[in-house]
């Protein structure tokens, strides 16, 4: 079969299940093309080696009763993986291997899944175009020199590539549902507390989410019913009555009533934005669905809330790189003069930024106008939400207020970047689900994506809206596959 | 209770000072694992063999709240008498220092898990009620050891972890004597709880000692100074006078006192400062993300409140009523769990005709010389309070004389020997055979016939001369109040 990369995840399930193909052929598919799209710079580790003998191990004696019988996947880089580089995409951990691994991807080894290696992010999840990573630019496969979104860019990039067949990333603000929609893929970002945090690089503490990024919405929700469980060594994570998300999956959503909300409306988004947004409006009514003008009055804040209160935990969360432990750790005269160099040396531009806010926000003095300020605009944006669902069942908005950009395109404007989750941070703050689905393309040919925003734990209906939409948009990414020679 | 006697003054010229002080007290909760993971908490380990991924801050990893700590900071909070907050918060104390590896402290800043609550100290001159401000969790950090290499400071992060429950004093303290008695009482209380070893020596105890003076009768607070981290109650005291004496000079020529951080020098017996008020840290507190802030029911502290053990206060108050002991005797013998408890297990092993009063005295007397000298706790007695009692029924019985029995007493010191074998196998059981000591009397009389004449001509003091020549002759085993009755009928 020359086209196993192009199949989906669960088609690959039932061909290994059918014994149609090996773990071995399907490992050494992904492989081989992994090693040809060197160029979009997806991976920052490869573990193709060990990731082949696990295939030829399973297949030895597989257990067919699994979700992801011997199914390979390469995962963010902001997953600890136990003996296995994890670097968050930083030089300062450019030489740290855990001893440990996270449960989310103790959880998808558990299903029998293979690790193929570790996907490339902006460093520390922090960026909307993977170009903060210390391992350099990701490419989206869509067209030469775009970016694939980010943070979770190298994913993105690795599943619309087809180097992956599925894989999971982190959302803080959007690093899920905005490289989705970059690349043409489906990203969904649990409630928080669905995903337990345990052993992933932590951003920001109060909005990391991990969710999976996929092909299609029926695999994004086989992955989700597997990373999703409850864990007491993550004290937010939370013992909510969790679905069969991918068994209890149905198109049928007659009657739903989804939310349109009028501030999502903002100035200066593109006419083919406006007009996707009404594809979509059309796209659920045609499925039986009900639409509903809402309103969620304080949208404009949750961006400034967001870049106060996503540095201020970041700040506290980074300082244990310090040079003293693991790490990179430059020489110094003394502790401070180490702990300068260190980190001067070792964190990005970007996210020395977002430390330097974070400390500014939380300063004496500050604190009250900034941080505080910024929960009760949390708790407000939160209020809009719990309002809105007393109405509809979802909300629907577009997920970006643009198509992928060009590498290089924002990177000396910060305010033009973050901008860029406008539509997905809300989503964030008020610790709420959200999916990114490929809903159209723009005039360059570039995807475009459309987010359904959902109750608290209420996965499965965004899965189902999803996956109705899905069938009626049909969409077909545009993989050229201009990167290989 | 304001004798002036007893008042504590800083004497200049023609000025009185007051001194004002509060602590905060850092007391080790008594847990087999750490505040927020599952290492082990034992004092004296190899370094760094007690430390987990979440100990060191590992990328990615998360605390996760040790129930039992938070039940022994409720019980102290009800010993305390205090508030118990059923809601509060833990917040990240940001700095940057080598044994801090997460590069915060996880603390309790606005919401505390217990507010405002009094202990009772009992002075010389009285009882003395103390405000408690607070108490709050946090984890403690690891140690930087500094003198094993030149170049070098080595990390041990056993303690890196560890809980510890802050307490804050209101300024109600006035003078060194009294500081000694809250941290003693305090140290009783949560020994009585279970809930701190109050180890000082260990690092389980140890305060930050806020200091300021005021003119005598002023009602405004003189500016105070911070000594941190003082690890025995002798240097608190010492800290405290040379503080106190520091500001009143300071006060005395016409200066300002700083607002300041200061360090307590063991060696040069001085404080001196540390940080000034405009090189304070900002901490940036805020709430951990990483935590929900921590709920409790009232079933929960209902439950521990009724599982609470007798403390100090109630426990004086029941030896004073039951066992008729003065409050002096009474203070002393709750002071610390372990000699209530030894006391206690004498009362009962004493069994139904007991003589309180004497095994008080056995114990305040002869016991704590034996432990004073040999420098034990009463948990390492020698004597066991079962021996204890027997010894004291022995006198009690007329076994044995008071005096023979600090012969026994010795004796016992040795292998906790039961005292009744000790008599039996020296010998040392009391003479009170009536006819064998008549007929040891009319021999003394018989050989000292001259001096009885003189006796009975009016020279009194010689019947101590009869007395002292019966105890020798019996080995000083005969009962002594027979000797006097028998004596004075011979005599006559």
């Amino acid at each position: 079969m020359s086209d196993i990369t192009k199949q989906s995840l669960t088609e690959l399930v039932e061909n290994i299940k059918n014994k149609k193909l090996s773990s071995t052929d399907v490992t050494k598919a992904f492989i081989d093309r992994s090693k040809k799209s060197k160029e979009l710079n997806a991976y920052i580790t490869e573990d193709f080696t060990s990731a082949l003998d696990k295939a030829k191990k399973f297949d030895q004696k597989p257990n067919l009763d699994l979700k992801l019988p011997g199914i390979p996947m390469a995962v963010k880089d902001l997953f600890c993986t136990k003996d296995v580089k994890t670097t968050a995409g930083s030089k300062i951990l450019n030489n740290f291997i855990p001893t440990y691994e996270s449960t989310v991807t103790e959880n998808i080894w558990k299903e029998g899944a293979i690790l193929l290696g570790k996907l490339n992010c902006d460093e520390f999840a922090m960026g909307s175009s993977n170009e903060t990573s210390f391992f350099g630019n990701v490419q989206n496969p869509i067209d030469k020199d775009l970016v694939p979104g980010g943070s979770s860019g190298g994913s993105a990039s690795a599943v619309a590539g087809q180097l992956t067949p599925i894989t999971i990333g982190t959302d803080t603000g959007g690093s899920i549902r905005q490289p989705a929609s970059f690349t043409g893929t489906v990203g969904l970002k649990p409630t928080y507390g669905s995903c337990s945090r345990y052993g992933i690089v932590a951003f920001a503490s109060s909005l990391d989410q991990a969710g999976p990024m996929a092909q299609n919405v029926k695999d994004c929700a086989l992955l989700q019913e597997i990373i999703s469980t409850y864990d007491s060594k993550d004290s937010t994570s939370i013992d909510f009555k969790r679905n069969q998300y991918s068994k209890e999956l149905t198109n049928n959503i007659k009657g739903k009533k989804i939310g349109i909300p009028k501030e999502y409306r903002v100035d200066g988004m593109p006419k083919e934005i406006e007009d996707l947004w009404l594809k979509g409006i059309q796209y659920v009514k045609e499925c039986g669905a009900e639409t509903i003008d809402i309103s969620l009055p304080h949208t404009s804040y949750a961006l400034p809330t967001y870049y106060i209160v996503a540095p201020a935990e970041a700040s506290s969360n980074l300082a244990r790189y310090d040079g003293v432990k693991y790490g990179f750790r430059a020489q110094g005269e003394n502790l401070i003069d180490m702990y300068e160099k260190t980190r001067s040396e070792g964190f990005g531009a970007e996210v020395q930024r977002r430390i330097m806010i974070g400390t500014y926000v939380l300063s004496s003095g500050y604190y009250d106008a900034y941080y505080l300020k910024a929960q009760k605009v949390r708790k407000l944006i939160k209020n809009d939400f719990d309002e809105a669902y007393k109405k509809v069942d979802a909300i629907l908005t577009p997920s970006t207020p643009s198509s992928a950009f060009k590498i290089g395109e924002k990177t000396n404007d910060p305010v033009s970047m973050y901008l860029n989750d406008i539509f997905t941070v809300p989503v964030n703050l008020a610790g709420l689900p959200g999916i990114s689905i490929p809903a159209g393309h723009d005039s360059k040919g570039y995807p475009l994506g459309l987010q359904i925003i959902g109750k608290a734990f209420d996965e499965q209906n965004i899965l189902n809206i999803a996956y109705a939409m899905e069938e009626k948009i049909d969409f077909k990414n545009k993989i050229t596959d201009w990167w290989i020679k | 209770m304001s004798k002036n006697s007893s008042e504590y003054l800083i004497n200049r010229k023609d000025n009185q000072y007051e001194v004002v002080i509060g602590l905060e007290v850092h007391a080790q909760v008594l847990s087999e694992s750490k505040l927020f993971s599952t290492s082990a908490t034992k004092f004296g380990a190899e370094p760094n063999t007690q430390v987990s991924l979440v100990d060191a801050a590992f990328p990615g990893m998360l605390p996760v709240i040790n129930e039992f700590c938070v039940k022994q900071a409720i019980k102290t909070g009800i010993g305390l008498n205090a508030k118990i907050n059923k809601r509060s918060v833990f917040d990240r104390k940001n700095y940057f220092y080598a044994d801090l590896p997460q590069g915060y402290q996880i603390s309790q800043f606005k919401d505390p898990i217990v507010g405002e609550g009094k202990v009772i100290l009992d002075l010389p001159n009285g009882q003395k009620e103390v405000g408690i401000e607070r108490l709050h969790l946090e984890q403690d950090a690891g140690k930087s050891i500094h003198d094993l290499d030149p170049q070098n400071t080595f990390v041990d992060l056993n303690r890196s972890g560890v809980a510890l429950m802050e307490i804050v004093s209101k300024p109600d303290l006035r003078s060194p004597d009294e500081v000694s008695a809250y941290i003693k009482k305090l140290r009783s209380i949560m020994r009585y709880l279970g809930t701190c070893d109050g180890n000082m020596q260990e690092g389980s105890l140890r305060a930050d000692v806020n200091v300021s003076v005021r003119a005598k009768g002023s009602k405004e607070f003189g500016t105070r100074c911070e000594i941190k981290n003082v690890n025995s109650i002798k240097f608190m005291q010492m800290a405290i006078e040379y503080e106190a004496n520091r500001q009143v000079d300071l006060i005395e020529e016409g200066k300002l006192i700083d607002q300041e951080t200061r360090l307590f020098d063991t060696k040069k017996n001085e404080t001196r400062s540390m940080r000034s008020k405009e090189d304070a840290h900002d901490y940036r507190y805020f709430p951990d993300p990483d935590l929900l802030p921590l709920e409790v029911s009232d079933e929960f502290v209902k439950e521990l409140e009724n599982n609470i053990p007798e403390l100090p206060d109630d426990k004086k108050k029941r030896f004073i009523d039951e066992f008729k002991l003065t409050p002096y005797e009474a203070t002393i013998l709750v002071s610390d769990i372990d000699i209530a408890k030894y006391f206690e297990e004498v009362v009962a092993k004493m069994g139904k005709n007991k003589d309180i009063k004497l095994a008080v005295n056995w114990i305040t007397g002869e016991l704590f010389a034996v432990l004073n000298n040999k420098n034990l706790e009463i948990s390492q007695s020698p004597v066991s309070a079962k021996n204890l009692a027997i010894l004291v029924n022995l006198i009690k019985n007329g076994t044995i004389s008071g005096k023979i029995a600090k012969t026994v007493f010795e004796f016992m010191l040795d292998g906790d020997k039961d005292p009744q074998k000790i008599v039996e196998e020296k010998g040392l059981k009391q003479q009170s055979d009536p006819k064998a000591i008549e007929a040891l009397i009319d021999k003394i009389i018989n050989d000292n016939r001259e001096k009885a004449i003189e006796y009975k001509q009016g020279k009194e003091k010689l019947f101590g001369f009869f007395v002292g020549q019966a105890m020798k002759a019996s080995g000083g085993k005969a009962n002594p109040q027979l000797i006097n009755e028998i004596l004075k009928k011979k005599l006559q």
